[in-house]
């Protein structure tokens, strides 16, 4: 695949690796957190943490829609599906996040909701259309790389009179759940997963561009690379962390220059404003009620807004006492710490959110780390 | 879900839309988020949609520097 196997060369990541081992300082540790959960999936399917010398650590993050989503907003969709006028559409990650009681939204399919898996927003468009006395609800969920698609369903939804067409909107943003960490006690207190740097991710930024971390670079003292999702553009963000560490320097840099502009993507972003506005608050799963950290419909498309067409209710938020996936979010423990790790909680049968995506880091530590990590433990 | 993909333009349609090609694969996007698109561009897609386009000066430029940083390490430690 072309702009993706050149970036994969393994004597070219072994080159980085030496120049990361040569320039990183021995006497010092770096610990930088992978934001994105994409960048997680791909930490550990290529074994980069294995190339790099001891004292640099990657802390993964949660950039993962699946993962933030408490479940009670799954309870909500669940509660909503159950409606026998209404057709639930939903990206297919979402049908086994697991809700309160061990409910998900295949389950939900098994007893007889009406759910489909989409691909695209486009998709609920033409169920939409095939289905006029239907109420097809949209499952709208992902940070700034998804929204721009439910933007322009919605607009296309108002331009074809779909009146049958609504939206249960769930998108997340990315620069306030990056400021909520660098804020959080258990983050900044010593002795704990201090945080030298972050690598960003790059699709993100190919929509809101590299100007809104900025000010959390300056803010907090922190080095920000923005990086691309194959081997050797991770390695080259983490060489680049290692040199602002060095210099004394915490500035946003952009290692995707190959689809990243600074501006970002205004088409998009103009698409987004036009239909969505900030919410007041929202409730992430891990990391708690964080301020003007998601998006509702603006009043123009108010008609579109699921819950309020519906009178869907907040419900309260039960998760499983033992599932860690709280402070995994937040990069203050890793998978092995939790007592449910691989024996009640796998990817087959998920307890928390983390297990569920590829890119939930109890999922990657169990698919591709589990042996090493048992070795630790037992050490 | 999180996954977005390089992919070639092979046909522009109406209404926005375009067919690419990933590995090999046909598959038809959006490109309502793109301005100025041609045939033989690549661009990222994610959830069914292009995201930004993908400048192949750009990509050939951090595909040397990265090569230069493989090797030079090699050249410090033998
Ligand atoms: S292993 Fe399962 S229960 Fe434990 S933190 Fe991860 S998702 Fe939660």
């Amino acid at each position: 695949m072309k702009y993706a196997d050149e970036f994969r060369d393994k004597t070219i990541a072994q080159g980085l690796a030496r120049a990361i081992g040569t320039e990183a300082d021995p006497q010092r540790a770096y610990r930088f957190m992978e934001f994105c959960g994409g960048h997680t999936h791909v930490i550990f399917r290529y074994g980069l943490e294995d190339l790099l010398p001891a004292n640099v650590r990657l802390i993964h993050g949660p950039g993962c829609p699946v993962c933030v989503l408490p479940a009670s907003r799954i309870d909500m969709a669940i509660r909503l599906a159950a409606r026998p006028q209404v057709t639930l559409c939903v990206y297919g990650d979402l049908m086994r996040v697991p809700g309160s009681q061990g409910q998900s939204l295949l389950r939900a399919r098994a007893l007889g909701a009406d759910i489909r898996m989409v691909y695209s927003t486009l998709d609920a468009i033409r169920i939409a259309e095939q289905a006029l006395d239907q109420e097809v609800v949209f499952f709208a969920i992902g940070f700034e790389t998804t929204t721009p698609a439910t933007a322009v369903m919605i607009r296309l939804a108002r331009k074809k009179r779909l009146k049958n067409l609504s939206v249960f909107c769930n998108h997340v943003l990315t620069p306030p759940a990056m400021q909520s960490i660098l804020e959080s006690p258990d983050i900044r207190a010593l002795g704990r997963a201090e945080i030298d740097g972050i690598i960003g991710p790059a699709h993100v930024s190919a929509i809101i561009g590299t100007e809104p971390y900025g000010r959390l670079a300056k803010e907090f003292g922190e080095p920000i690379v923005i990086a691309g999702f194959e081997p050797l553009d991770v390695m080259q963000a983490i060489l680049m962390l290692v040199r602002q560490v060095n210099g004394g320097r915490y500035e946003v840099e952009n290692q995707y220059s190959r689809a990243v502009k600074r501006e970002g993507n205004h088409r998009a972003m103009v698409a987004v404003s036009n239909v969505f506005e900030l919410r007041d608050e929202f409730e992430w799963r891990g990391l708690g009620p964080i301020q003007d950290s998601a998006l509702k419909l603006k009043r123009p498309y108010a008609k579109f807004d699921a819950e309020a067409r519906f009178v869907m209710h907040e419900l309260p938020v039960v998760d499983n006492p033992a599932c860690e996936c709280g402070a995994i979010l937040r990069g203050v423990k890793s998978p092995v710490d939790c007592k449910l790790f691989g024996t009640v909680c796998t990817p087959e049968t998920p307890i928390g959110s983390c297990m569920v995506s590829s890119e939930g880091a109890c999922a990657a530590h169990w698919t591709y780390g589990r042996g090493r990590d048992y070795q630790l433990r037992r050490a | 879900m999180c996954l977005s993909v390089p992919a070639e333009v092979t046909e522009l349609l109406p209404g926005d839309m375009a067919i690419v090609s990933i590995d090999g694969v046909s598959l038809e996007i959006s490109i309502a988020l793109i301005d100025d698109l041609a045939v033989g561009d690549y661009v990222l897609v994610h959830v069914g949609y292009a995201l930004a386009k993908i400048d192949p000066a750009e990509a050939e430029r951090t595909l040397e520097l990265l090569r230069e940083l493989g090797s030079v390490a090699q050249e410090l430690r033998p």
